[in-house]
Order: structure tokens, then C-alpha cells, then sequence
């Protein structure tokens, strides 16, 4: 332990600086990284690398554009085919910026797969890019270029692309020795420096600021820094002077003479948020110097060419063979490891350890701490500084420290704790050399884990994410389904597999998982090309959209890195497929999806008549086939095309074994031949009449022979033809001709229908010949419908019925029927009394 | 003006409000004066969301329906279609912005309301024809359920029987689904689901997985409702068949009721003015709305015809009664009172003259001697009588050609009845109805045959009689005046539908599976997990509430028995319904019947 502080470089009184190796490269790289055009994104984000190979002479060789990891591993390359690239940069959502020389701006994701690419302008396809800057601020992702007409172009937001061209600076002669996006109070300006002067662009103006204190002797401005998070500014002047200060402008924090009058190749702000010591890191060729306020600075020799990547709490440090992290030693850390410090945080990690060696020392140290008071706050300390540390033996003993002076607590809330432990376990597993994230504590907790997942499942790293969600018992909505829907959408993007195989993996690895919409991959399917996949991805049952409708956008919150599916319905796809694949094989397909099929047979049904045919068709649904041709019969214009498309829908009802339905559509056929015959003869419109009205219409007319044709060539029931025979003779009022029908033979419906039809048509003469023919059980009603209230009492009488007495007695009208009603009340009363 | 919806257990107001904010909204996307062109089907279940007056204070200054031809000139910035997502209606929007006249200025804007659903066929549709472009706005408004009465939700999806149980397309069952998430959303995870059919089954189905599709939010309501009933028109379709015998169920037959509005014939609504009796007699069918909010409508709605009677004279007495109050009011403060009172009273009174001609113009129906023999026919089916061979009655109707909707229902009635008819029955009955109605409707027939409402016996086994029996569907000592079993909507028929919610209820479906076995499709049960919070406890007495969705339709009378198990003292449950669409055996058939219309030759 007594090395523990060797690293540690003072700045000042209070402040220490420490470098540590996150990784020792291992990317071979054969070319000095000053050859090439780097770009790291924040955040421990991967590194993109564009060879440049100066010394390869011939002209034919492509550079090749990689991409690395934070430990160096190669995630991707790809060889750069397009135009003179200016500036490589990263966007928040871990997309690569490859800005060119004409404006054109090519957007790549992780793997070196080609997204999108989106223009700076018009303007600049003559003028060409000289400089370009890739910037983040609260509205996104940014790009800035200073094109040949020495003219600043920018876009705040990439994702929302609009193009800003900033005022003319005057007196711009040459491109400015330097300058910088500045992001204040939500609007993004560009300050530049012209010699001893410093301008400042906005939308609509160019004004002239000057630093507050700058020693008059400064000279003019070489370099500037705009510090992580856009507050601080830092420049560099030509007598070696370096002025810190607000990026307003408006205060100055220090200022130190480095004694170097070249300008450093780099130089980025080294700051621990919330810290009192402002440092700025400049690196020349072979020179590392961390300056702030202090009269001293610390130098650092660089034994290779490096690359300075600034971070929320320090700098990572890139060369060929190592990468190292800078930064200033968290508040906690120095408590506990300063040098002959007593913090109580530093007397408890002694006490522990004493404590590990069985000494009794280690009861004066717990008893020193608590004679103050400070357990709460050693045990604190203990935990925050383990959260600093990267070497997972330090962070465990300091929680080892941590947790043994909880125990001589009382209700110490575990939560911080338990919180520290998860999150150094996720983050060494995300350090480790093989993912390649060397994120800090403090980065981690400012970029959440949510947006750690949504990193590692770009980078596809799906087990790990996952692991992490059931480690940190995340609800399955926010994370494992998530990153399963995730992983399903780039399993059907492998196009090497087959879309069983696919269908298959993916059902079995997602199963009823709770969150996962199967159209959203159905669509990801779909956009790539496999419309069939996506059909068996639509069999689970919700996922289709049946209606042909679009649905509403899912509630569920998607990644901000992955673009939101629009789910495609089923209809979409099976149209699709119709146009795409022939016939035969789309039916097929079509077999297998029972949703799918009923939708298009739905579809048909409305728009494409003739493809339901062939539907049914290759089903062999002889029925639906048959129904079909009747269904199309009754559209024909003439009389012929309804008999042919009758007489193939009696084949088909034959087919179907349907003998019912072919029966009927015979006798449909031989009565339309029929009217049509009787239509010419007649002179009258026949056809279309069912055969009950043609035969009625026959009686109407007079026609009784051929009424009585039909009645035996279509056998008809003798009941139904009695009944349509009187009901017809009535309403011709022919009622002759219906007495000698009723006298033709026994009536198969009996003689009270004959009363009624004939009082229905107010014939009560003709109706009363018929009433006596009626049958007793009968006779009452006929008697009454008749009016012959004195017969109907008679019948009731005779049959001793008390219901039917009644129902005359109620017809009775005392003026008129006094007699009737008398001798009804006496019968009925007889009827009572026995 | 809504007030009938929060006079129930659950509170459909909050239901209704979701649906008129959802409307103000997308008004107010479209600035400015505009018009509404009206797919007409959507003006009844619109009226029951929002009433002109909303609709006027969001800049609506005209309506129209929905025909081809040009636009009516208005002077109004914006054209609105409010419209169902069909092809058919799609062809006649782009005849009308064709039509439109471009030289007018200014010009008017275009906008498209599907409802419920937005249709990618449609839009594609109206790409085809070049004038997707036109509307600004194409949206959706998920008018799914729309609250009816105070516990009566409809989707009022006419054709959803026949979508879901003839052509097998499951759209109207997605809608309920969906509907039925946004009623979750609004009262809370209903915890307890069971089901009876395919389509219930269904139902369920998409509902699970769409909660686990889009939890997005955990559901933090309270539950209003403890269990759901989904049951598949289907597993019962008997009770609607036959005739209703509620006052409101009667009323629907007879005369049909639309979207709560009944139109009734004139004559007996003339204003009984002495001098001028029936000198200018109203033309114009008389309209009527029926829903609780009239006192004596909700009080006699549910009840047996035949016990209406005698409900409307007491009424009459107690209102005559208070009338007289008048000759006793001696003092200025009992004058004042009485005065009070008065426009109450009024109301009563003209709400008792309308219910009792209309209970006059029911009474002439219900006494004709053929009503009653038709009723006869009935109840001798349902009662098991003579199912197996053919029905004089029928042969008789059909020989005198009555309604076919009519003769389809009897001989569907007694299929149902009797498990399927004999082959030879069924051929005849068939051959006579081809004979004397056309052989057009060879197609209807088929269409029944494959709903299931008209079948051959297969396998020859009947069983009817133990469903009947166990499920005790027919109750010989039916009190119509003061029932104490469901039975009393059908004068002796107990609906299955009900009967099955009301077993569900007490002992459970447990105590039946041998019989839930018979009916057609799956029963199930599921559980949606409740955060621990929100688990009820029940308090001592307090009833559960119920949701019952009736998948491809429910009669009034099944509402009012359901609605008589609610107010059952002993009961412990209170029913809410939900449907797909309010029926009647006459509508229902209608919709199932295939319409063929002969070119002329």
C-alpha cells in the first residue's frame, strides 16, 4: 500500500493527478497514429482509425478505415472508397461521422455498415471543406465546417438536419489558426481567433470579445479548448501563455506560462466535475504538461505519438501500445490514501486491515473513529472511493472496509452499499479487455444504464446485456425483452440463414416474453427483403393487425440508438407477396398461414373475385365454388349466362357431394327454362318469380292447367298447393272456380283455411258454405269468423268446451246477442256445476 | 344529458369523456370552419358519444352524408369524412374530391377520420386512385365501445357474427380486444377472465398478449371490475331466436330499436286537443329515445310485457294524485311547493302517455291470434315438444307465404332445439322455403348451415334435453308479475347465455363441465396479475362486478335478465354488459342472410 500514492502527481496544494493503463493496445498498428486521422467517442466508446499510408507511394492502394474497441480489438474495417475525408467523429448514439472533403457526410454505425450520408450544403461542393468539427450539446449531435470561402457552416442536430451558415467574419484572409463550437444558453456559436483578436459567430452577427485579464504580452491566439461539458474555455498564445477562464468570457481562472511557443498538437481540459482545480492537458510531440492554478505544472514524457480523448471527469490518453486514463484523484480517494492522512475513512480501511490481522490495533483505530462520531461518514468514504478505483483488489478492500465498520453500526441504510457493489461488478465486467468500455464511475452514473444496455446491444453483445438486466433485476419490459426484441430484429437480418431456421430460433428464444412485439420483427423481416419470414413471425396471434389496419405506435419506449419499426400488418406483407411471388407458390404459402389466408380471402372477396376461385379452387372446396357460381349467376346480364353459371354450380354441388344443392339448382334451372317459355308465350314477366309466385300468377291469370302442370312437375307438397291455390282463386275472387276445387277432392289442409282466405277477402257469403265442412274442433273458431254467433254457441254447446263459450261469449254484444249470451252463461253454468 | 351513464355501479361517463376528448382533439388539429361528411352507419353511435352542440363548439358548421356526386357548396375551411374503413365508401370520398371545383378560393382542406381504425387497404385504395395526397389528416378514432346506458356497452359491428363464424375473419374480435384494453386503461386489470367459444378463447388471447406487448405504463387504477365473461354467440344460439317478451325486448321486435332510438308510428301520438281531433294527423314516424334516464322507462323496461300493464295504471294514479295536490295546497308555501314540483311532474306525465300507447300499439300485436300461435311454436321447441319431425305451423307459413325471416327463425329455433334436424326434415323444410321464397336463397341457407343454426343430425344423439335440463332453460311455473327466476324474459325460457354467467356466479362452471362440454368451443379461465397494492379486499355484503361480453350479439332480453340477477337481493354480483352488436332474431338473421338482387334480364 505504501506505493499506492506513487503515481500521484500534485498540482498545487490540494490537488493530485494520477496516470493509469486502462489496457496495453494490442492492434498492431504498423503506421505512427500521427499518419492517421483518429476519432474516439466519449464515454469510453470505440476508437475509428483511417490509415492514411503517406508512405505508400502507390496510388492505387485504398486506406482502410477501422474500427477498434477501447482495448484495441477490431470490431470492423472496411476499405475507404469514397472521397478525401477531412474529419472522422462520433455522435451520441455511437454512429461514426465521416465528414469529406465535398460536404458529404457519411454516417456508418459500429460495424463499418454504411447507414446513411446527408450533405453540408450546396456551397460546399466548389469551395471544398478546410476544417470540420464534430461537436455534442444538449440538442444532439453536431457538425461544424469551415469551408474555402473561409464561410462556417453548421447543424446542431444531425438526426434533424438544418443547415445554419453563419455570417462572413470580416478581414478573414486565410483559414484562423484555430477555433471552436461554444454551446451557450441553448444557442451554438463558433469562436474563432484572428491573430490577437478573438470573434465571435452567431446566427446573425460577427462581434469581437477578448478574454478578461489576459496579460497584454500574450501575443496572438494559437490554440483554443472548450471543455467537456462547454463551460470552460482555454487558450493558448504564441508566447507559450495558456488562459483559462469561462467559455462566456466573462471570468478567468488562471493563467500559466508552459514556456513552449510552438502550439501543442493537442489540448483538451482535464476536470473532474464539481472540483475546485481547473487543468488544462497539452501534449507536443514528445511532451504531456497538466497546467492550472498553480505556479508549478506537471510534465509527463510520451515515449510514442499519442491521442488526447477528452472525458466527462478526465482524458484517456491513446498511443500504439497503450491506453491510459488521466485524471485528477476524486476527493474520497485522497481521504482515504494521502499520505499519514486521518480521515476516518483512512482509520477504518487500517482498522480493517489490522482487524485481518487478528491485531488489537484495530480496536484503537475503530475506537478513534467513533470517539468522533464519524463512523456514518468512514463508512461512506469508503464506499464512494472504491467506486473510483479501477483495480477490482483496492475496490475490494475498500468495501471489505466498508462493510466492516457497518457492522458497529445501527441501522445503516444498506442501499448505497448494495448499489456500490452491483455497479463495480457491471462495470468490470464492461472493462474487461474483451467489451472494451473503460467507463468510469462518474460516466456511468451520467449516462445511465439504460443507454449502457442500449451500447452493448449495438455493439451485439445481447448475452451480457442480458445478464446484466437479471443481475440488476430490471422489469422485463425495460430490459431483457427489450434486448431480446432486439436481438430477434438482427437475427433476421442474417440472411445466411434460412427463414425456418430463423422463425424457429427466434420463437424459442423469445417464447411469451412480456414486451416483445412480433411485428416490430415481422417489420425489420419485411424491410429486409423477407416477406415470408415475416408472415411466420405474424402467426403469433395478436401481432397481426387483422383489419388491414395501421395500428397505433407502441406505448413501449424504443432505445434512442434504434430507429422505432413501424409494424407492418399482415395485409402488407401478403400483398406484397402476391406481386412478388407467382401463383402457385403464394397459394401455397398462403396454406400454411390461417390468418393470413382469411385475410386475402376477405380481400378477394371484395376486389378480386376470380382469384377466390381459385382459392377455393385449390382447396377443392367444391361448396364455396358452387356458391360462388351462383353468386356470379345472379350478376349476368342475360338469361343464358345464369343458366351456364347455374349448371356449373350444379357440377360443383356434385362435386361436393352436396346432392341437396344440386337438386335444387336443377329445378332452378328447368323453372327458368320454364318462365322463359311461359314469358314468350304470355306475354307477361315471369322470370325471376319463385315457383310459388309463378304458380300464383298462373291461377291469377286463369292458366289452371299449367298451374297444375307445375304443382306435378315440381312436386309440390298437396298441402302448400292448397293453401297457394285458395289464397290465388281469392284474390281473383274467383269463387266458383274455389268451390269446385274444394270439391275435388278431400282437402289436405281441411275447409278452415277456405273460411278464412274467404273472410280475409270480406266474403263472409262465401266464407259460411265452408264453415259446416270444418271439423268440430274446429267449427267454434269458423263459426265466429264467420259472424254466425248462434251456430258458433251451438258447436261450443255441443262440444261442452268452457274455453270456446267463452271466446263467443266475448263476441256477444248485449244489444244484439242477449239470447245467444243467455244461453251460454246457462250452459256454461251447468258445465261448472257437475 | 349523460347522466344515465354514472347512475350504475361503474361509471361509463369517464368512458364516454375519453371518447369526446379524443374528438375535440383531432377537431382542433383541423383549424379553422369545417364540415363533416357523414358515413351515414356512424351518425347513431356518433350521436351517443357527442351531440351537435360539442361538435358546433369546435367549428363544425355543417354536415352532410356521405354520397358520390359533388360536395354541397359551404363555406368552410375544412372537409371532414368521419367514415368506416370500406372500399365501397372510399371509391365514393374520391368521387367527391374529384368533383371537387380546384378555381374555387379559397380553397378547402381535406381530412379523413377512419373509424375505428385507420386501414392501410383503404389508404393504398385511395393512392390508387391519386388522392391520398388531398387529405392533410388521416387518422383513427377508436370508437370501440361506446357506452349505451348506464351498464351497456356496444361496438354496434353489425356484421360481426357473420365475420367471425362465416368468413373467419377475427377484425371485429380484434376491435373488442382492443376495446377492451381501453376500458382497462380507464378502470383498472380486470382480474379474473373466463370464457366459453372459439372467439372468447380468441379474445383472450390477443388481450394477454397485447398487455404484454404494451405494458408501458403498470396499470395503477384500482379494478372496478372482478371478473369478465367472454362468451361466443355461439355457444347459445337459441336465445335470440325467439321472440323477446320484455317491454323493451318487444319493442325491438316489433318495431327495432337504433343506437337507443325507437321511430313508432304516428297515429297514436297525436296531440289529443279537443275541436280539432284528427284533422292533421302527423305523418312523420313518431322518435323516440329509451334509455334509464326516463324514471319510468328504466322501471318497466326489463319486466314481462304482460306485468307492464299494471305498473302504468298505478303510475297513472299516483300521478293523477299528485296533480289533485293542487286543490289541497291551501298556503302560500304549500302553493309554492307544489309549483316546485310541477315541471317533474309534467315530465312523468307526458313520459307515461308515450309508454302507454306504446304499450297499446305492443298490446294490438301481441293479442293477434297469430302472434300467439307463433309463440306457441316456441315454446313447445324450447320445451322439447315435438323438435324431430316437421311443424305444421311452419308448413302452414310458409304455404301463406309469410315473412321469411320469419319462417327462418322457427325452423332454425327447432334445429337448435332438437340438435340438428333429421336429414329428411331438413331437406323438406329447405325444398319448401326454396320452392316459395326462390332458390336465390339456396345461399342464406348455406350461410346458416354454417353458422350452425340450421344442421342435420349427426351422430343421433339429441342434447338438447340435458342441457335443458341441467342448465334448467325451461321453468314450467314462470311468475311473469313477480319473477324470481330469469325465466319470467321469455315467459318460461331461461336464456343459456345468462344462465351460464348466473352459474359462473354460484356454485361455478365446476358444477357443469359436463354440459359446458356439449356446447360448442373451449372453456377457460385466466388470471391477470395484480400489483400487490392494488388487490382487492372486499368489504362484508359489497358485490362483485362483471363484465359481460357478448361476442357476435346480445337481445334485450338476456340485458334484462342479466340486469334482474343484479338486483337480486341473494345475488352478490352486479352484471355489466358489453356486445358486439345489439340484436334481435330478426336483425340477426338479416345479417346472415346473403342479399342477391337479379339483374334485370
Amino acid at each position: 500500500m505504501d506505493c499506492y500514492t506513487a503515481n500521484w502527481n500534485p498540482l498545487g496544494e490540494e490537488t493530485f493527478y494520477r496516470k493509469l493503463e486502462l489496457y496495453s493496445m494490442e492492434w498492431g498498428l504498423r503506421e505512427d497514429l500521427r499518419d492517421c486521422v483518429v476519432a474516439a467517442a466519449p464515454y469510453g466508446g470505440p476508437i475509428a482509425l483511417l490509415r492514411n499510408s503517406r508512405r505508400d507511394k502507390t496510388p492505387s492502394a485504398r486506406p482502410l478505415l477501422e474500427i477498434y474497441s477501447a482495448s484495441g480489438l477490431l470490431l470492423a474495417s472496411v476499405p475507404w472508397k469514397s472521397g478525401r475525408l477531412v474529419h472522422l467523429g462520433w455522435t451520441a448514439g455511437e454512429d461514426l461521422l465521416c465528414i469529406q472533403e465535398d460536404g458529404t457526410v457519411l454516417v456508418y454505425n459500429l460495424f463499418c455498415e454504411f447507414k446513411r450520408h446527408f450533405s453540408m450544403g450546396n456551397e460546399v461542393l466548389q469551395n471544398h471543406v478546410l476544417e470540420a468539427q464534430v461537436f455534442h450539446t444538449e440538442f444532439g449531435t453536431g457538425v461544424a465546417i469551415l469551408t474555402g470561402a473561409l464561410r462556417f457552416s453548421l447543424a446542431t442536430n444531425i438526426d434533424d438536419l438544418k443547415l445554419r451558415r453563419l455570417p462572413e467574419v470580416p478581414g478573414l484572409q486565410k483559414p484562423p489558426p484555430c477555433w471552436a463550437v461554444l454551446s451557450q444558453d441553448r444557442v451554438t456559436v463558433v469562436l474563432l481567433a484572428v491573430g490577437q483578436e478573438l470573434f465571435l459567430l452567431d446566427n446573425t452577427s460577427c462581434s469581437v470579445v477578448s478574454p478578461p485579464g489576459l496579460s497584454p504580452s500574450a501575443g496572438p491566439f494559437l490554440h483554443m479548448a472548450v471543455s467537456f461539458t462547454h463551460r470552460h474555455l482555454a487558450l493558448f498564445c504564441d508566447s507559450g501563455t495558456v488562459w483559462m477562464g469561462t467559455a462566456s468570457l466573462k471570468e478567468k481562472f488562471c493563467e500559466f506560462n508552459t514556456g513552449i511557443r510552438s502550439p501543442p498538437k493537442q489540448m483538451v481540459w482535464c476536470t473532474r466535475p464539481r472540483s475546485r482545480q481547473r487543468a488544462v492537458v497539452l501534449a507536443w510531440e514528445r511532451q504531456l504538461m497538466v497546467v492550472g492554478n498553480s505556479s508549478e505544472c506537471i510534465r509527463f514524457v510520451l515515449d510514442e505519438d499519442s491521442h488526447l480523448v477528452p472525458e466527462l471527469d478526465g482524458v484517456r490518453i491513446l498511443s500504439r501500445s497503450s491506453h491510459e486514463f488521466l485524471h485528477e484523484i476524486p476527493e474520497a480517494s485522497q481521504e482515504i490514501f494521502r499520505i499519514a492522512s486521518m480521515a476516518p475513512g483512512a482509520l477504518l480501511l487500517e482498522a480493517q486491515k489490522e482487524y485481518e490481522k487478528e491485531s488489537q490495533k484495530a480496536d484503537e483505530y475503530l475506537r478513534e473513529i467513533r470517539e468522533q462520531q464519524l463512523l456514518p461518514e468512514a463508512v461512506g468514504q469508503c464506499i464512494e472511493a472504491a467506486g473510483y478505483e479501477h483495480e477490482p483488489e483496492t475496490q475490494k478492500s475498500l468495501l471489505r472496509a466498508a462493510s466492516f465498520g457497518k457492522c458497529f453500526l445501527d441501522r445503516f441504510p444498506p442501499e448505497g452499499f448494495v448499489r456500490m457493489c452491483q455497479d463495480l461488478r457491471v462495470l468490470n465486467a464492461i472493462r474487461d479487455y474483451q467489451i472494451g468500455i473503460p467507463l468510469t464511475f462518474t460516466q456511468y452514473k451520467q449516462l445511465t444504464i439504460e443507454v449502457l444496455l442500449d451500447r452493448l446491444v449495438l455493439r451485439r453483445l445481447y448475452p451480457l446485456a442480458i445478464r446484466i438486466c437479471e443481475f440488476l433485476r430490471l422489469p422485463e419490459i425495460q430490459g431483457v425483452s427489450r434486448i431480446l426484441a432486439h436481438w430477434a430484429c438482427y437475427k433476421v437480418q442474417q440472411k445466411d440463414k434460412s427463414d425456418e431456421e430463423v422463425a424457429q430460433a427466434i420463437n424459442q428464444k423469445l417464447g411469451d416474453t412480456a414486451g416483445i412485439s412480433y411485428s416490430d420483427i415481422a417489420t425489420r423481416a419485411y424491410d429486409c427483403g423477407r416477406a415470408e419470414l415475416a408472415i411466420k413471425m405474424q402467426k403469433k396471434p395478436t401481432t397481426n393487425y387483422p383489419n388491414l389496419s395501421v395500428p397505433p405506435n407502441p406505448t413501449v419506449p424504443v432505445p434512442v440508438p434504434v430507429p422505432v419499426p413501424v409494424p407492418v400488418p399482415v395485409y402488407t406483407v401478403v400483398l406484397h407477396l402476391k406481386n412478388e411471388l407467382n401463383r402457385g407458390s403464394f397459394f401455397m404459402t398462403l396454406q400454411n398461414q390461417p390468418v393470413a389466408l382469411s385475410l386475402y380471402r376477405q380481400f378477394c372477396r371484395h376486389q378480386e373475385r376470380e382469384t377466390l376461385k381459385d382459392l377455393y379452387n385449390q382447396d377443392d372446396n367444391h361448396q364455396e365454388l358452387g356458391n360462388l357460381h351462383v353468386q356470379g349467376g345472379y350478376s349476368q346480364q342475360r338469361i343464358e349466362g345464369r343458366v351456364a353459371a347455374l349448371q356449373n354450380a350444379l357440377d360443383e354441388f356434385y362435386k361436393a357431394k352436396n346432392d341437396f344443392a344440386a337438386k335444387a339448382t336443377e329445378e332452378q334451372i328447368k323453372l327458368l327454362r320454364l318462365q322463359r317459355h311461359l314469358q314468350e308465350e304470355l306475354d307477361k314477366p315471369y322470370l325471376d318469380l319463385s315457383l310459388h309466385d309463378t304458380v300464383h300468377t298462373l291461377i291469377l291469370d286463369g292458366h289452371h292447367k299449367r298451374a297444375e302442370q307445375l304443382y306435378r312437375d315440381f312436386r309440390i307438397p298437396d298441402k302448400r298447393y292448397w293453401w297457394l291455390k285458395i289464397n290465388a282463386l281469392a284474390t281473383r275472387g274467383d269463387w266458383e272456380e274455389m268451390e269446385k276445387f274444394s270439391k275435388s277432392k278431400k282437402s289436405p289442409i281441411g275447409y278452415l283455411p277456405f273460411v278464412e282466405v274467404a273472410v280475409k277477402h270480406h266474403n263472409r257469403y262465401e266464407a259460411k258454405k265452408y264453415a259446416p265442412r270444418v271439423p268440430p274442433e274446429q267449427r267454434v273458431k269458423a263459426f265466429v269468423l264467420v259472424g254466425d254467433l248462434e251456430q258458433a254457441a251451438e258447436a261450443a254447446i255441443e262440444r261442452k268446451n268452457e274455453a270456446e263459450m267463452s271466446l263467443v261469449l266475448a263476441r256477444c254484444s248485449a244489444a244484439t246477442d242477449g239470447a245467444v249470451a243467455e244461453k251460454l252463461n246457462r250452459a256454461r253454468a251447468q258445465l261448472l256445476k257437475k | 344529458m349523460a347522466a344515465h351513464l354514472s347512475s350504475g355501479r361503474v361509471n361509463l361517463t369517464a368512458l364516454r369523456e375519453a371518447g369526446r376528448r379524443e374528438l375535440r382533439e383531432f377537431l382542433d388539429k383541423c383549424a379553422g370552419s369545417k364540415a363533416i361528411v357523414w358515413d351515414e352507419y356512424l351518425t347513431g353511435p356518433f350521436g351517443l358519444i357527442a351531440q351537435y352542440s360539442l361538435l358546433k363548439e369546435h367549428e363544425v358548421e355543417k354536415m352532410f352524408t356521405l354520397k358520390p356526386g359533388r360536395l354541397p357548396p359551404a363555406d368552410v375551411k375544412n372537409i371532414i369524412f368521419f367514415v368506416r374503413p370500406k372500399l365501397e365508401l372510399m371509391d365514393i370520398i374520391t368521387d367527391n374530391v374529384l368533383r371537387e371545383d380546384r378555381g374555387r378560393s379559397p380553397q378547402r382542406d381535406f381530412h379523413i377520420l377512419f373509424v375505428p381504425r385507420r386501414s392501410l387497404l383503404c389508404e393504398q385504395w385511395l393512392k390508387e386512385q391519386g388522392v391520398l395526397g388531398s387529405f392533410i389528416h388521416r387518422e383513427q378514432y377508436s370508437l370501440d365501445l361506446i357506452p349505451f346506458d348506464g351498464d351497456l356497452l356496444s361496438m354496434e359491428s353489425e356484421s360481426a357474427f357473420k365475420e367471425c363464424y362465416l368468413e373467419s375473419d377475427q377484425t371485429s374480435l380484434y376491435h373488442a380486444a382492443k376495446g377492451l384494453m381501453t376500458l382497462q386503461a380507464l378502470y383498472g386489470t380486470i382480474p379474473q377472465i373466463f370464457g366459453k367459444g372459439d372467439c372468447a378463447r380468441h379474445v383472450a388471447n390477443m388481450m394477454i398478449r397485447m398487455k404484454r406487448e404494451f405494458p408501458g405504463s403498470q396499470n395503477s387504477i384500482f379494478p372496478v371490475f372482478d371478473t369478465l365473461l367472454l362468451l361466443d354467440r355461439n355457444v347459445d344460439l337459441l336465445t335470440p331466436l325467439a321472440t323477446q317478451l320484455t317491454y323493451e325486448g318487444l319493442i325491438d321486435e316489433i318495431y327495432g330499436i337504433q343506437n337507443t332510438y325507437v321511430k313508432l308510428p304516428p297515429e297514436k301520438f297525436a296531440p289529443k286537443k279537443q275541436g280539432e281531433g284528427g284533422k292533421d294527423l302527423p305523418t312523420e314516424p313518431k322518435k323516440l329515445q329509451l334509455n334509464s334516464a326516463e324514471e319510468l322507462y328504466a322501471e318497466i323496461r326489463d319486466k314481462n310485457f304482460n306485468a307492464v300493464g299494471s305498473v302504468l295504471s298505478k303510475k297513472a294514479k299516483i300521478i293523477s294524485a299528485a296533480f289533485e295536490e293542487r286543490h289541497h295546497a291551501k298556503t302560500v308555501g304549500e302553493i309554492k311547493q307544489f309549483v316546485s314540483q310541477l315541471p317533474h311532474m309534467q315530465a312523468a306525465r307526458s313520459s307515461l302517455a308515450n309508454h302507454t300507447s306504446i304499450a297499446e300499439l305492443i298490446k294490438d300485436i301481441t293479442t293477434s291470434e297469430d302472434f300467439f300461435d307463433n309463440l306457441t311454436v316456441e315454446q313447445e321447441f324450447m320445451s322439447g315438444i315435438d323438435t324431430d319431425k316437421v311443424n305444421n305451423y311452419i308448413e302452414d307459413c310458409i304455404a301463406q307465404k309469410h315473412p321469411l325471416i320469419k319462417i327462418l327463425r322457427l325452423v332454425c329455433l327447432q334445429s337448435v332445439c332438437n340438435s340438428g334436424l333429421k336429414q329428411k326434415v331438413l331437406d323438406h323444410y329447405k325444398r319448401e322455403i326454396l320452392q316459395t321464397y326462390g332458390y336465390e336463397h339456396i345461399l342464406t341457407l348455406n350461410n346458416l348451415e354454417k353458422a350452425g343454426l340450421l344442421k342435420a343430425q349427426t351422430g343421433g344423439r339429441n342434447n338438447y334435453p340435458t342441457i335443458r335440463k341441467t342448465l334448467r332453460l325451461w321453468m314450467d311455473d314462470v311468475n311473469e308479475q313477480n319473477p324470481n327466476d330469469i325465466s319470467y324474459v321469455y315467459s318460461g325460457y331461461a336464456p343459456l347465455s345468462v344462465r351460464l354467467a348466473q352459474l359462473l356466479a354460484r356454485p361455478g362452471w365446476r358444477s357443469i363441465e359436463e354440459v359446458l362440454k356439449m356446447l360448442p368451443g373451449p372453456h377457460f379461465e385466466e388470471r391477470q396479475q395484480l400489483p400487490t397494492g392494488l388487490q382487492k379486499k372486499r368489504q362484508q355484503g359489497e358485490n362483485r362486478v362483471t363484465l359481460v361480453f357478448f361476442l357476435g350479439g346480445v337481445t334485450y332480453a338476456e340485458i334484462a335478465a342479466l340486469r334482474f340477477l343484479s338486483q337480486m337481493e341473494d345475488g352478490g354480483t352486479e352484471y355489466i354488459i358489453a356486445t358486439t352488436k345489439l340484436i334481435n332474431g330478426t336483425t340477426w338473421i338479416k345479417s346472415l342472410m346473403e342479399k342477391l338482387e337479379p339483374a334485370p334480364f
